[in-house]
C-alpha cells in the first residue's frame, strides 16, 4: 500500500511544518505582534460582518423576488436580456462599483453598502431565475393540471424544487461579498480592510495578516452556515445533501 | 360524460397558423374509457388538452356531465378532473402522502379526512401504505410512481380523469400489470376517462371506443371491434396494423362463440360408439370423455376407436387443454395452434363441459364482419361505423 504510506508521510510532514511554524513564530514575537492587533481585529470584524449583513441581505431581499418575477412565463419575453445587462453588471470590477457609488452617495457605510449589494445582487438573481426555469415542466404542468392556482404553483412546487440551486447562488454571493468588504475601507466604511491596507501600506505583514486571516476565516464560517441552512431547509425529496 | 363541440385549436407559429384540432365533436358517455390513438402530430394530446385547458381552446366548447365548462374557474375545472400525465410528474420535494393528498388539500378537505383517503388510495393501488406514505417519489421505481401519479388524480374522487399516455414510459411488463390493475379498479370506479395513447394494442386492450386522429381531424370513433371489423379508411387501416384481424381475437369472448353442440362419450360407452360420434360430429382426431357430472376426463382418439375393441374407460388419454368461457380467442386459438386442434372443450367454473369452440367459428366471426365491410359501399359503411352496430352485446 504505497499511497497509504505517502499520506501517512505526507501527515507526518505538515505536523512537523506546523510544530516548525509553531517554534519560530514564538520566538521571533509574531505571535505577540498578533495579540497586540486582537482588540482592532475584534472590532473591525464585527463592522465587517455588519457590512456583510446589510448589503447581502438586501441583496437576497431584491435579487430572489427579481428572480422570481423574470421566471414568471409572462416575463419570457424580456428575462433574458434583462439577465445579460444584470451579467454586464458583473462584469465591472467591484472597485469601479465603489468608485462610482463614492461619487454618487459620498464616502461611509451608505455607498460601501450600495455597491457590496449591486455586486452581491446578480448570482443570486441568476440562481433563482435558473433555478426556478430548471424545474420540470411535466411538474409544473402536473401542478397546473391538478388545479393548483400560479401563486400556489410556486410556493409548493416551483420554489421548493428550486431552492438547492438558489441557496447555491446565496453561497456564491457571500463568499464573493466577504472577500469584497475589504476594498469598502477605501471609501471610508472600515472592516478587516482598515488592517490589510493599512499593513500593505506601511510594509507591516503581521497587521495586513491579522486583517486577511480574519476575512478568509470569515468567509469560510459564513459558507458553512449557509451550507448547514440549506441542509436543514430544503425538502428531503430534493435534497442531494440528504439523498 | 364528456362532449366535445366542435373543438379547435389553432398555433400560431412563425411558420404560419397550424391547425393542431379541427373542429373535434365527440361524447364518451358515462363511466368508460375513450382511447385518443394517432401517430405523433395528429392531435390528440391537444385534443385532450383542451378539456382541463392546460391548452385554451381557440373555439369550440367542452361539456362535462352536460355542464358547459366555459363558464367555470379553471382552477375549479381542473381540481375536479383528474389528471395523469406520461412524465408522471409526482412533486418530487413532497412526500408520497403529500403528493396523494394536494388535490383534496386544495379542496379544503380536513385532516383526518384526506389522511384516511390517502391510506385508502394505497390499498387501492396495493401498495402498502405504511411502508410508501412517508418516502419520496425518487425512492420509488417508475411503476410504483405511476400507480401513485394515479392514486393521486383519483384522491378527491373526480368523474372525470384525463390521461395522456399515462403508461408510456413504463418497461412493457409492468406496463401490462399496471393496465390490468388500472381496468380492475374502472370496473368499480366507472370513471368517465379521455386516455392519449399511441399504441394500439393498448388501445384494444384498454378502450370501451377508440377515437383515430390524423392531422389534427377526427377520423374515427367507435368501439375497438368495430373499429378493427370496418376501418373507415386506408389510413386508420394502415395504422390498424395488417394483422388487425388477429388483434380482435383479444376482444372476443369464447362466451360469444362456443356452441353448446358437443360430441362426448361416457366412460361406459363402447369404442365403437365413440368413433361413430366422432364421425357423426364431423371430429377428425378424437372426442371427449366425460364422467357423471360432465367434467371432462380424456379423450378418445380416432385410430384407438377404428382399431381397438373395448369400453372408453379403458383406452382414454389425458384432454390436452380446455378453455373457460371467459377466455379471450387469443388465448384459444393459441392452444389450437399449439396442440394442433380445431374445436376445443369450453368448461364453465365448476369444469363441466358446456360446449366446444371450434377454429372455424372463430375464422367465420372474424371473417363475417369483414366481409359485411367489404362488400358494402364506402359511404354506408362510414355512417354504420357508430357505436350500436357494433357486433357484441
Amino acid at each position: 500500500m504505497p499511497t497509504l504510506n505517502l499520506a501517512g508521510a505526507g501527515r507526518l510532514l505538515v505536523l512537523v511544518a506546523v510544530f516548525l511554524a509553531g517554534v519560530w513564530s514564538q520566538s521571533s514575537g509574531v505571535i505577540d505582534d498578533f495579540i497586540f492587533y486582537l482588540p482592532d481585529v475584534h472590532y473591525l470584524a464585527v463592522q465587517h460582518l455588519w457590512l456583510t449583513v446589510m448589503s447581502g441581505g438586501l441583496a437576497i431581499l431584491v435579487a430572489i423576488p427579481l428572480g422570481i418575477w423574470l421566471s414568471r412565463p409572462s416575463m419570457a419575453r424580456v428575462a433574458e436580456s434583462m439577465m445579460q445587462v444584470l451579467n454586464v453588471g458583473t462584469t465591472i470590477p467591484t472597485l469601479a462599483v465603489l468608485a462610482l457609488s463614492m461619487s454618487f452617495l459620498g464616502i461611509g457605510t451608505v455607498p460601501a453598502v450600495f455597491g457590496l449589494f449591486v455586486a452581491t445582487l446578480l448570482p443570486i438573481a441568476r440562481n433563482t431565475y435558473t433555478g426556478l426555469k430548471g424545474v420540470d415542466p411535466a411538474l409544473k404542468e402536473a401542478a397546473a393540471g391538478i388545479g393548483m392556482s400560479p401563486t400556489q404553483r410556486l410556493l409548493r412546487v416551483e420554489l421548493p424544487n428550486a431552492l438547492y440551486v438558489i441557496f447555491a447562488g446565496i453561497r456564491t454571493a457571500l463568499a464573493i461579498n466577504i472577500g469584497t468588504v475589504p476594498l469598502a475601507f477605501l471609501i471610508g466604511a472600515g472592516g478587516l480592510g482598515e488592517l490589510i491596507f493599512t499593513g500593505i501600506d506601511l510594509y507591516d505583514p503581521v497587521m495586513m495578516l491579522s486583517g486577511a486571516i480574519p476575512t478568509a476565516l470569515l468567509a469560510v464560517v459564513v459558507d458553512m452556515l449557509i451550507a448547514i441552512t440549506a441542509f436543514v431547509v430544503v425538502p428531503r425529496g430534493v435534497n442531494p445533501g440528504r439523498a | 360524460m364528456i362532449r366535445l363541440d366542435n373543438l379547435t385549436k389553432v398555433f400560431d407559429t412563425p411558420k404560419g397558423a397550424v391547425t393542431a384540432a379541427d373542429h373535434i365533436s365527440m361524447e364518451v358517455p358515462s363511466g368508460e374509457i375513450c382511447i385518443l390513438l394517432g401517430p405523433s402530430g395528429c392531435g390528440k394530446t391537444t385534443t385532450l388538452k383542451m378539456i382541463n385547458r392546460i391548452i385554451r381552446p381557440t373555439s369550440g366548447k367542452v361539456f362535462i356531465n352536460g355542464e358547459d365548462t366555459t363558464s367555470l374557474d379553471t382552477q375549479d375545472l381542473r381540481r375536479n378532473i383528474g389528471y395523469v400525465i406520461q412524465q408522471i410528474g409526482l412533486f418530487p420535494n413532497m412526500t408520497i402522502e403529500e403528493n396523494i393528498t394536494v388535490v383534496p388539500k386544495l379542496l379544503g378537505w380536513d385532516k383526518a379526512k384526506y389522511r384516511e383517503r390517502a391510506r385508502e388510495m394505497m390499498h387501492m393501488i396495493a401498495l402498502e401504505p405504511d411502508a410508501f406514505l412517508k418516502r419520496y417519489p425518487s425512492e420509488l421505481s417508475g411503476g410504483q410512481q405511476q400507480r401513485i401519479g394515479v392514486a393521486r388524480a383519483l384522491a378527491a374522487d373526480p368523474p372525470v380523469m384525463l390521461m395522456d399516455e399515462p403508461f408510456g414510459a413504463i418497461d412493457p411488463i409492468n406496463r401490462a400489470v399496471i393496465q390490468d390493475e388500472f381496468l380492475k379498479m374502472q370496473q368499480d370506479l366507472k370513471k368517465t376517462i379521455m386516455f392519449v395513447s399511441h399504441d394500439i394494442d393498448e388501445a384494444i386492450k384498454m378502450g370501451d371506443r377508440i377515437a383515430i386522429f390524423r392531422e389534427g381531424k377526427l377520423v374515427q370513433y367507435s368501439e375497438p371491434d368495430e373499429l378493427l371489423a370496418a376501418p373507415k379508411n386506408d389510413f386508420v387501416e394502415s395504422f390498424l396494423g395488417e394483422d388487425r384481424a388477429l388483434k380482435r381475437l383479444n376482444l372476443v369472448k369464447v362466451r360469444d362463440l362456443a356452441s353448446e353442440e358437443i360430441g362426448l362419450v361416457r366412460p361406459d360407452d363402447t369404442l365403437a360408439t365413440a368413433l361413430q360420434r366422432i364421425e357423426s360430429y364431423g371430429y377428425v382426431n378424437s372426442i371427449v370423455m366425460v364422467n357423471h357430472k360432465r367434467q371432462p376426463v380424456g379423450i378418445i382418439t380416432a385410430p384407438v376407436a377404428r382399431t381397438t375393441q373395448g369400453h372408453c374407460r379403458d383406452h382414454y388419454q389425458s384432454v390436452p387443454v380446455v378453455v373457460s368461457l371467459d377466455d379471450d380467442l387469443r388465448k384459444v386459438a393459441s392452444l389450437m395452434f399449439a396442440h394442433d386442434m380445431t374445436w376445443v372443450p369450453c368448461v364453465d367454473d365448476d369444469g363441466r363441459i358446456v360446449g366446444q369452440i371450434t377454429q372455424r367459428a372463430i375464422t367465420h366471426h372474424l371473417g363475417s364482419r369483414y366481409r359485411a365491410h367489404s362488400k358494402g359501399d364506402d359511404g354506408v359503411a362510414l355512417d354504420e361505423a357508430s357505436p350500436s352496430s357494433a357486433p357484441k352485446e
